[in-house]
């Protein structure tokens, strides 16, 4: 998987629009290397102190959905909106659905 | 055989053929001579009675929907280019991520038949998605494998039947007979494998390719990569 970081919401001025988050894929940067990118799972992963499903840790799916301006970054829209404590986390982006 | 219109069209709507080339292009004419000059006839033919129906015993109290009608036939999945009998995949999830393991053959379900061999990586003849798999350029010979048998029933789950439920057995631990796997696949695996083996000692570093996985290293971009 590459790493990205997420966090910044989709928004103009003054409104913002929680469904669809932007990543920052590291190593991408321009709008045309994010064609490779296009369609891959997203995945937020984080830790909680309840045990789900035997394990601390948890994780929200997403996929990168389109570019996002000129020097690539990506905009990904997730199963569940990101919480705003994420902002600036890791997430991990996925070399699947492949198509190589 | 296809129904192509003989008559082109030039924009929606506009034919490129006018009636009478239509006439000529068809061969109606070559139909009316063999005919006699006139067109074939048929007439009606006095249509035979029906059997009998009996009125039904039961009808239903409301009205029942006929469900729609559903023409479609399954097909596999089309197959990615890159993807060909012998190519070498890397596995991209599940508990084999990172492994590459040969490609043997598509299932009529659409998906992938794969084996490591499972001497060299540990991946068993196994059933994969297309979408979860990378493509590399490198081939393996598989001259005189034979997969044949291998379809989506050969890894059908096994159904476990019913047991009914006594008091007796309530206790009982149903446990008792784990899931091993039957020598059947065993000896399948083995026979895939022996020829897929001695065609990849063949080639150098082949076999420790085959047996290491893949992985992201510092630095790699996935879309600069060539496989």
């Amino acid at each position: 998987m590459v790493k990205g970081r997420q966090g910044e919401r989709v928004r103009s001025k003054s409104n913002q629009y929680p469904n669809t988050s932007l990543v920052q894929i590291e190593g991408v940067n321009t709008k045309e290397e994010v064609s490779w990118y296009q369609g891959k799972r997203v995945a937020y992963i984080y830790k909680a102190k309840v045990k789900v499903s035997g394990s601390h840790y948890r994780c929200i799916w997403g996929k990168v959905i389109r570019p996002h301006g000129n020097t690539g970054i990506v905009r990904a829209k997730f199963t569940s909106n990101l919480p705003p404590k994420s902002m600036g986390s890791r997430v991990r982006v996925m070399m699947f659905p492949s198509n190589i | 055989m296809a129904k192509t219109s003989r008559n082109p069209d030039l924009i929606r709507g506009v034919g490129k053929y006018s009636r009478s080339q239509m006439y000529h292009k068809r061969g109606l004419w070559a139909i009316k001579a063999k005919n006699g000059g006139v067109f074939p006839r048929h007439d009606v033919q006095p249509k035979s009675e029906p059997p009998a129906v009996k009125p039904p015993k039961f009808y239903p109290a409301d009205d029942v929907k006929k469900p729609l009608f559903n023409k479609r036939k399954p097909r596999p999945t089309k197959l990615r280019a890159s993807i060909t009998p012998r190519t070498v995949l890397i596995i991209l999830t599940g508990r084999f991520k990172g492994k590459r393991v040969v490609f043997l053959k598509q299932l009529p379900s659409g998906l992938l038949l794969v084996t490591g061999p499972f001497k060299i990586n540990g991946v068993p003849l196994r059933r994969v998605n297309q979408a979860y798999v990378i493509a590399t350029s490198t081939k393996v010979n598989i001259d005189g494998v034979n997969v044949e048998k291998f379809d989506d029933k050969y890894f059908a789950k096994e159904v476990e039947k019913k047991k009914k439920k006594g008091e007796g057995e309530f206790f009982e631990a149903e446990k008792d007979d784990k899931k091993s796997l039957p020598q059947g696949k065993k000896d399948d695996q083995q026979a895939v494998d022996a020829i897929l083996l001695k065609s990849i000692e063949c080639v150098p570093d082949l076999k420790t390719y085959l047996s290491a996985r893949f992985s992201l290293m510092s630095g790699m971009k996935p879309n600069e990569l060539v496989f």
